[in-house]
Order: structure tokens, then C-alpha cells, then sequence
């Protein structure tokens, strides 16, 4: 009796936190072209070598802020031309567009940089 | 007539020799993937990084789904008797079997739906999950005739519906309300792939409390309070504990900071491991001598490593450096590999002994693979671990050297890693070879029963 009222408690509360996820307000990215970039990034599967936010593979570098720390002709230049490791991408230019706003949509949300972390006493950090 | 011993593979055992095909295939692609870290550009106008991982990762995926129903429908067949829903089993193993076909071909074409771990199109997330409701159903029939349900009961009902929920929820990217919010997307996605892993565990360590109980004999542990408490602890860090994942994701900071208590909650499980580690050792030492015990010695060290490392990990502070880095790629490996493989091979080991001869002639081949094995996880986890470092390192300094130079610098991990890969892939040939010969006998010696018209015996 016992383990099914911690049983129900676990999952009422399981129900309310999967609310709270859903329901709170985040930045809005419902730009026609970032979600045409967004369809491109996950089309091309580019999160099996690169992240966002340190989430994805480790083959190629995270790139949430690529957009303001290079700019859009470097985007431009790696999705095209490739690496000795990345294939070259062959987009037509309002996919690679919008694949650019994507990005720079992403850029906008926040920083992944640890370094802009500060680390508090009790282990939590806090964005500086 | 002359009577042969067991002839028909049952489902659940087809669903067990998928699973270790699975296995096979994720170890191939997985070395592949390995060598690409160290030849840069391997094989990169075919098969390039960004097919071959979700070729490793799925089919790694399907070796643990295949493997841990399988399991888990086996000992429900032993503790509910014959299951009348064999029929379901039979179903789920074809539906699984056309779902992981059709993924690996869709990637090596070029189709994905890109999201981490079902990289796979969204369409052919049906299928899987019409073959887990197949299994669901047959979990909850067969368990409702059991009174007095212990503990791995209740875990493998927790982890079969838990799944249903926690897969459909890693589709709600497909509605634009969560689409077209990149940090309420990620979050979704990471709660749902947190609380998923936790639903198959369920359904492994369910599966190894069982055997411990068939193995010792004793019955009590699976009915005990401490059983149950260990159950809840595991249960709210399912649900709770995933936002260990998303620390620097501009996510709300309550979720964060839920995320970071409910993770030093594994303190109490670490906590009870060193102290039961002289009886744990005892216990093990009394049962060495059989080939599913030697398995689950195994991941018992890898369990406390890996427990070690997440808890360590799982502080914000801490997480900061090894976030984004192959520190993190080396506890999933221990986890899945050092843990999960090691417990769904003691499952396997179990449930196909007699599956046609016994694997005890294999006895001593085994265990040369399960030493092999755990050595080369070893150095393969340490590897991954240094290259974690040097990339900690470049994360955290002022990057002097671009990305590129680093990765060059990590080569002579990397090398390590791939080799020690190989050498990982070659021990569970040795392990999974002879089980599988073992098993595939009965159906070679079934098929020419059938041609010289000799009667078998009914399984």
C-alpha cells in the first residue's frame, strides 16, 4: 500500500515538473527561416560531430556561438568547402541562409563558453 | 523415434540473438568511427562521421532494447509459467527487426532525422514503438498473475511503460510549440533521453536482481524494504535527475539546481556499496564458478566506477569542465558497456545455458573473452578520459591553438582509444561467438529433423 502511494506521489509529481519544463517561457525562434536552418542542421545530421550547448558529438567543435565569434562568410566557407574531416555540404544559397540564421538564432540564446561560468561555493555556477 | 534435445528457438531468444547481431554490428561501426578520430577523413565520401556514429549508436541502442526484453520476457516466462503471449514476442522481435533494418539503410542513404541518439527519421519511430507497446502488453499480462510482486516487478513494469512515455516525449519536437524554442526543445529532449536510459536500466537491473536471486537462491532481498528504497532512489533520479545534462543550457536555474540534489542522492547507493563490499566479494567468490556470476562481478566494479565518476560529474562546478569533452563520452561507455553489456551478458549467459547443449564447454573461452574485455574497457575509458583532459584544458585556457591543432595534439589518445577498440570488439566475438553457435545448433539440428523426418522435442 505504501509503495504504491510513493509510487503515485512520484509520478503526480513527475506530471506537474513535466509541466513546468513545457510551460516555461523561452526565447522564440518561430523566424520562418531559423526553423528552416533548424530543419537543415538535424536534415544534414550535423550534431553527430558538433554540439550545442557542450550536447553532441565531439568530432568537430561546439558551435552555439560560432555565429558572433566568426561570423557568417567563416559558416559559409566550412559548410561549402568542408575540412580534411567535414564533408562539403551542397546547399543551394537560401538553405545555407537559413542554415546562417539558424545558427546565429542559436547564438543569440546564450553562451556556452565555460569559461563565462563563475562556480559558486556549494558547486553551482552561475553565468557571469 | 529417436528424440534430439531442444529444437525451437522461442521468441524471446530470437529477440537475445538479435540483440547480440546488434552488438556485433554496433562493436564494427564503432571501431570505424574510432578511426576517424586518428586518419582524419576516413572513408569521408561514403561513410563519413556523421553516418557511421548514428549507424554505432543505433545499432547500440537496439543491441541493449533487444537484449534487455529479451531477458526480461525470458524470466517472466520462468517465473509465470508459459506465456501465453509468445505471440506478442514473436511480433515485437519482427517489427524490431524491420525497424533496425530500415534505420541502418535510411542512414547509409543519407536520411536522418537528426536528433542525438533516434538520429533516424521521425517516420520510423512508429515501428519502434509499436513493437514496445507489443512488449509492454506482455510484461503487464503476464506480471498481473504474480502475487506479491518483488521488486524486479515492479521494475520491469516501471521501465516498459516508462519507456512508452518517455520515447513519445522525445517527439515533441515534432509540434512547433516546441520546435521553434531551441532552449525549451533541448530541454525536452535531454529530460526525455535521461528518463529513457533510466526505463531500460530498469529493465537491467531488474533482470540481474532476479538472477542474483536465481543464482543465490535467496528470496528475500527482491521482497525487502532496503529493495524498494533503492527502487525509489533509482525512480526519482529517472524523472528528476536529467538536468545534469543541460547545467550551461540557459534553462530555468531551479531545474538545474533539482537536478544537481537529486543526482547526490546516488551518494546513498555509493554509500551502501562500500559497505556491503566485503559481502558482495564473499558472495561473488561462492558463486565463481558460474559464467553469469563472473559477468555480474564485472559490472559490479564498473558500477562503482561509473556511480563514482557520474556523482563527481554531476556537480555544476565540476561538470563545467568535463561538459562537452570525451570525459563525458567515457562514463557512457563505461555505463553501456562496463554496466549494461556486462549485465545483459550475465542475463544471456542465464537464459541460453540451455538453449541447446550447455555453454559450460564454452566455459573457459567465455571468461578469456569477459578478462580481455574488461582490460580493454579499461584502457579504452582511460583513453577517452585523457583526451577529455587535453580538451578540458584547451576549453578552459584562452585557445591559443584552434580547434583542429588540439584535435591533432589528442592523437596519440585517440590511437590508444581505437586500438583498444579493436581489441574490445575482439574479446566479445570470443564471448558472443559461442553462444551463438551454441544456440544456432538447435535450429540447424531442427531443420534436418524436419528433413529425415526425425521427431523432436518440444521446447
Amino acid at each position: 500500500m505504501i509503495r504504491r502511494a510513493v509510487l503515485v506521489l512520484l509520478v503526480c509529481l513527475f506530471g506537474v515538473y513535466s509541466g513546468h519544463i513545457y510551460l516555461t517561457p523561452t526565447t522564440d525562434g518561430s523566424d520562418p527561416a531559423v526553423q528552416a536552418g533548424k530543419m537543415i542542421w538535424q536534415k544534414k545530421n550535423c550534431t553527430a560531430c558538433h554540439q550545442l550547448y557542450g550536447l553532441g558529438g565531439f568530432l568537430g567543435p561546439d558551435l552555439t556561438n560560432i555565429y558572433s565569434a566568426k561570423g557568417p562568410d567563416y559558416i559559409k566557407s566550412f559548410v561549402q568547402g568542408g575540412t580534411a574531416t567535414m564533408p562539403a555540404f551542397i546547399l543551394s544559397d537560401n538553405e545555407l541562409k537559413s542554415l546562417i540564421e539558424f545558427l546565429k538564432h542559436v547564438d543569440e540564446t546564450g553562451r556556452s563558453d565555460p569559461r563565462r561560468f563563475k562556480i559558486n561555493l556549494n558547486g553551482t555556477i552561475a553565468s557571469n | 523415434m529417436e528424440r534430439l534435445p531442444q529444437t525451437n528457438i522461442s521468441p524471446p531468444k530470437k529477440l537475445i540473438l538479435s540483440a547480440l547481431v546488434m552488438l556485433l554490428l554496433a562493436m564494427t561501426f564503432g571501431v570505424i568511427g574510432s578511426f576517424q578520430y586518428v586518419v582524419p577523413g576516413l572513408y569521408k565520401t561514403f561513410l563519413s562521421f556523421e553516418k557511421i556514429r548514428p549507424l554505432h549508436v543505433t545499432s547500440a541502442i537496439f543491441w541493449i532494447l533487444m537484449a534487455a526484453t529479451g531477458g526480461t520476457l525470458s524470466y517472466l516466462d520462468e517465473l509465470a509459467g508459459k506465456i501465453d503471449q509468445n505471440r506478442l514476442t514473436q511480433g515485437q522481435w519482427i517489427v524490431f527487426l524491420v525497424s533496425v533494418v530500415a534505420i541502418l539503410v535510411s542512414y547509409s542513404i543519407g536520411i536522418f532525422g537528426g536528433r542525438e541518439y533516434w538520429e533516424f527519421h521521425p517516420v520510423l519511430a512508429i515501428p519502434v514503438m509499436a513493437g514496445w507497446i507489443l512488449f509492454t502488453i506482455n510484461v503487464v499480462r503476464s506480471t498481473k498473475k504474480l502475487k506479491d510482486r518483488p521488486v524486479y516487478v515492479w521494475m520491469w513494469i516501471t521501465g516498459a511503460v516508462g519507456f512508452l512515455i518517455t520515447f513519445s516525449e522525445s517527439y515533441l519536437w515534432l509540434f512547433p510549440y516546441f520546435q521553434r524554442n531551441i532552449v525549451r526543445d533541448m530541454s525536452v529532449q535531454w529530460k526525455s533521453y535521461g528518463a529513457m536510459v533510466g526505463c531500460w536500466n530498469m529493465l537491467i537491473y531488474g533482470s540481474s536482481i532476479y538472477l542474483m536471486q536465481k543464482i543465490s537462491g535467496d528470496k528475500t532481498y527482491a521482497r525487502s524494504r532496503v529493495s524498494f528504497l533503492l527502487f525509489f532512489i533509482g525512480l526519482t533520479n529517472l524523472m528528476f535527475n536529467w538536468s545534469h545534462h543541460i547545467y550551461t543550457l540557459p534553462a530555468a536555474s531551479f531545474v538545474k539546481h533539482l537536478g544537481y540534489l537529486i543526482s547526490m542522492t546516488e551518494l546513498f547507493i555509493l554509500g551502501r556499496i562500500i559497505y556491503k563490499w566485503k559481502a558482495t566479494v564473499t558472495s561473488a567468490l561462492r558463486y565463481r564458478h558460474l559464467l553469469p556470476c563472473r559477468f555480474l562481478m564485472a559490472a559490479d566494479l564498473w558500477i562503482f566506477i561509473n556511480l563514482s565518476l557520474a556523482i563527481f560529474i554531476s556537480v555544476p562546478g565540476i561538470n563545467l569542465y568535463t561538459h562537452g569533452t570525451h570525459i563525458t563520452v567515457a562514463h557512457v561507455m563505461g555505463a553501456t558497456i562496463g554496466i549494461n553489456s556486462m549485465i545483459l551478458l550475465a542475463v544471456i549467459t542465464d537464459v541460453m545455458n540451455k538453449a541447446c547443449g550447455s555453454l559450460l564447454s564454452y566455459q573457459r573461452q567465455i571468461t578469456a573473452g569477459l578478462i580481455s574485455a574488461n582490460i580493454s574497457l579499461l584502457v579504452f575509458v582511460t583513453a577517452l578520459t585523457m583526451a577529455g583532459i587535453k580538451r578540458t584544458h584547451w576549453q578552459m585556457s584562452d585557445r591559443t591553438i584552434p580547434f583542429s591543432v588540439m584535435m591533432n595534439e589528442s592523437l596519440p589518445y585517440f590511437l590508444v582509444f581505437a586500438l583498444s577498440g579493436v581489441a574490445l570488439f575482439a574479446s566479445f566475438i570470443v564471448i558472443v561467438y559461442p553462444i551463438m553457435k551454441n544456440a544456432l545448433a538447435c535450429s540447424a539440428v531442427n531443420f534436418l529433423s524436419l528433413k529425415l523426418k526425425i521427431q523432436p522435442a518440444v521446447e
